[in-house]
């Protein structure tokens, strides 16, 4: 549905993105995970066409960016990270001014305009000014605008951003729901928010796609050695020599002491909990915890974003 | 088309949902009323007086023309206010688009710049043409109460109408450029009064250089049309006019997005 590839955008001097390729399946949700500035609304600028790449190519929807943006308009919803509403008009006057510009016939003006309403939850508030809606509402009625024509393609900058965590929850149910139908890409810095949502990541850093993959095979590929949490109570002493006695152990950090309790993260080779929590008993320590733990997708984030500072 | 209509309404409804259309509007219809009523008391009483003088030597009355001592430089007088409003009509076509981002909306719809520029540029004639509407009342009175021709008061206002067309393409482009209204203001303004006073350098440069310099400037264009005589060669000048500054407005706002 969207082929991405080779994007370059320069700002004057300053390089936005550069060389940055992905392709996105047919109703697949797409997740752009980056740092603040790190290209991520550049991209999506460039994809809706709102302003080109320096270089590079892309396709939407089947149609090229530099020769059909047309075509891609008529077939895509926008929401910008400050939704662009105009704060004087009522809700529903600013979703018939938006229906007629994105050129929705008549006849099926007001079943777009009800059902955008309906899909985003705004039946309650669609009389109002806009400007009497509080930021949760305008980011829905921002959404409803890129509903409108029923989009191939959904491109939506930080949906969730300003939202109480009750309507972040909506929204992304709502996101959910709409992919299959559509297929969206979404950006974000928040991470559980991909986790939940997207089908697959792409992770942007200064401008270059650093990783892209499915939030599970992210981890996994990361996960490579293991992360074993152990609480205990005993002499750290002892604990250190327990550990070093297995070869598994790739290091052992002390992560604070409450309680006289020990907490240590392992990184080990392979599960060794079983034998590990043996031979911690049969020395004598108290075991309250042990527990292996997957690396978040934050810390794969973390990893793949300082990477460059660490090399 | 039909998508230049939907940006038309859209802005017209923008200018009478807030409060500036009104205060225009208001200050527009004040200051043209004093400056009728002030025209028509020095009018009344001139005329007042010559009826006195002829009555006191047995005179045969000395002609008035209410047409040419009253109309014609009110109607100087509107094409003079029109060019200190105006400014503040346009300012935040496009300003107010930058700012609130709403331009990402614009940009990102199937529409042609085309239909951005000229659904503006019509709603701002179209509101001009509303701010003009009180003045009209004026002009009604001297219908009621004298017998003024009424071709030249017709011709004056088609005048107004494309005079403030130009000051609309004009402030429009400037508007295009920046996105502080304020900015816009001040350009639109420092725009229209250049073009107003680059008649007046004529009287000192040469023969070449004054005939260009009293074919740009737009008020001399609109004597005639004050006068009652709708010449083509007016009517092409402001039409041009207003066509080269939509034309330049849609070049600002291609560029801008090469530039964005």
């Amino acid at each position: 549905m969207i082929e991405v590839k080779g994007l370059t955008r320069y700002y004057g001097e300053k390089r936005a993105i550069h060389d940055v390729s992905f392709d996105v399946r047919k109703g697949e949700v797409l997740g752009l995970l980056g740092p603040n500035a790190a290209g991520k609304t550049t991209t999506m600028k460039i994809l809706t066409c709102y302003m080109p790449p320096t270089s590079g190519d892309a396709k939407v929807a089947g149609y090229d960016i530099w020769e059909q943006s047309m075509e891609i308009k008529k077939r895509i919803g926008y929401l910008p990270e400050n939704p662009p509403l105009y704060s004087d008009l009522r809700v529903v006057e600013y979703l018939d001014f938006v229906s007629k510009i994105k050129g929705i016939p008549s006849d099926k003006k007001k079943t777009a305009i009800s059902g955008s309403i309906e899909k985003a939850g705004l039946q309650a508030v669609q009389h109002q000014v806009i400007n009497s809606l509080s930021k949760g509402f305008r980011q829905r009625v921002g959404l409803a605008q890129a509903l409108l024509n029923d989009p191939d393609v959904l491109i939506l900058d930080e949906p969730t951003v300003g939202l109480d965590p009750r309507q972040i929850i909506e929204i992304r149910e709502l996101i959910k729901k709409l992919g299959g139908d559509h297929t969206i890409i979404l950006s974000t810095h928040i991470l559980p928010e991909v986790e939940m949502t997207c089908g697959r990541v792409v992770i942007i850093n200064q401008g270059e796609v650093v990783a892209q993959d499915t939030p599970v095979n992210l981890t996994r590929r990361l996960k490579g050695n293991e992360k074993t949490v152990v609480e205990l109570e005993g002499d750290e002493q002892t604990a250190r020599s327990v550990f070093s006695n297995f070869s598994e152990v790739i290091s052992a950090e002390k992560k604070s002491t409450d309680n006289s309790r020990l907490h240590f993260t392992l990184e080990t080779s392979t599960d060794i909990r079983r034998d590990l929590a043996k031979a911690l008993i049969d020395n004598g320590l108290g075991l309250y915890e042990l527990r292996t733990e997957a690396y978040s997708l934050e810390e794969i984030f973390l990893h793949l974003t300082t990477k460059e500072e660490v090399a | 088309m039909k998508k230049t209509y939907a940006v038309f309404q859209k802005e017209l409804k923008h200018f009478f949902y807030s409060p500036i259309a009104y205060i225009v509007i208001a200050a527009f219809t004040i200051i043209a009323g004093i400056f009728f009523y002030l025209y028509l008391s020095s009018f009344v009483e001139a005329a007042f007086m010559a009826m006195v003088r002829s009555q006191q030597y047995r005179a045969p009355m000395q002609k008035f023309n209410i047409n040419l001592q009253l109309i014609r430089p009110y109607f100087w007088n509107l094409a003079l206010i029109s060019l200190f409003v105006l400014p503040l009509v346009t300012m935040r076509l496009y300003s107010e688009e930058k700012r609130s981002g709403t331009i990402e909306l614009l940009y990102t719809s199937p529409l042609s710049v085309n239909n951005i520029v000229l659904g503006k540029f019509f709603a701002g004639v179209v509101f001009y043409f509303v701010m003009l509407l009180p003045t009209m009342v004026f002009m009604s009175l001297l219908f009621i109460y004298g017998n003024p021709e009424f071709g030249p008061v017709l011709s004056g206002y088609i005048g107004l109408l494309l005079l403030g067309s130009a000051f609309i393409a004009g402030g429009l482009f400037i508007s295009s450029l920046t996105e502080n209204q304020i900015i816009a203001a001040i350009g639109g303004f420092g725009l229209s009064l250049l073009l107003w006073v680059i008649g007046w350098a004529a009287n000192y440069a040469g023969q070449n250089l004054a005939d260009i310099l009293n074919y740009l400037s737009i008020i001399n264009h609109f004597e005639d049309f004050a006068q009652g005589v709708i010449d083509s060669k007016n009517v092409i000048y402001y039409l041009l006019f207003s066509v080269f500054g939509i034309y330049l407005t849609q070049k600002s706002l291609e560029s801008f997005k090469w530039r964005a």
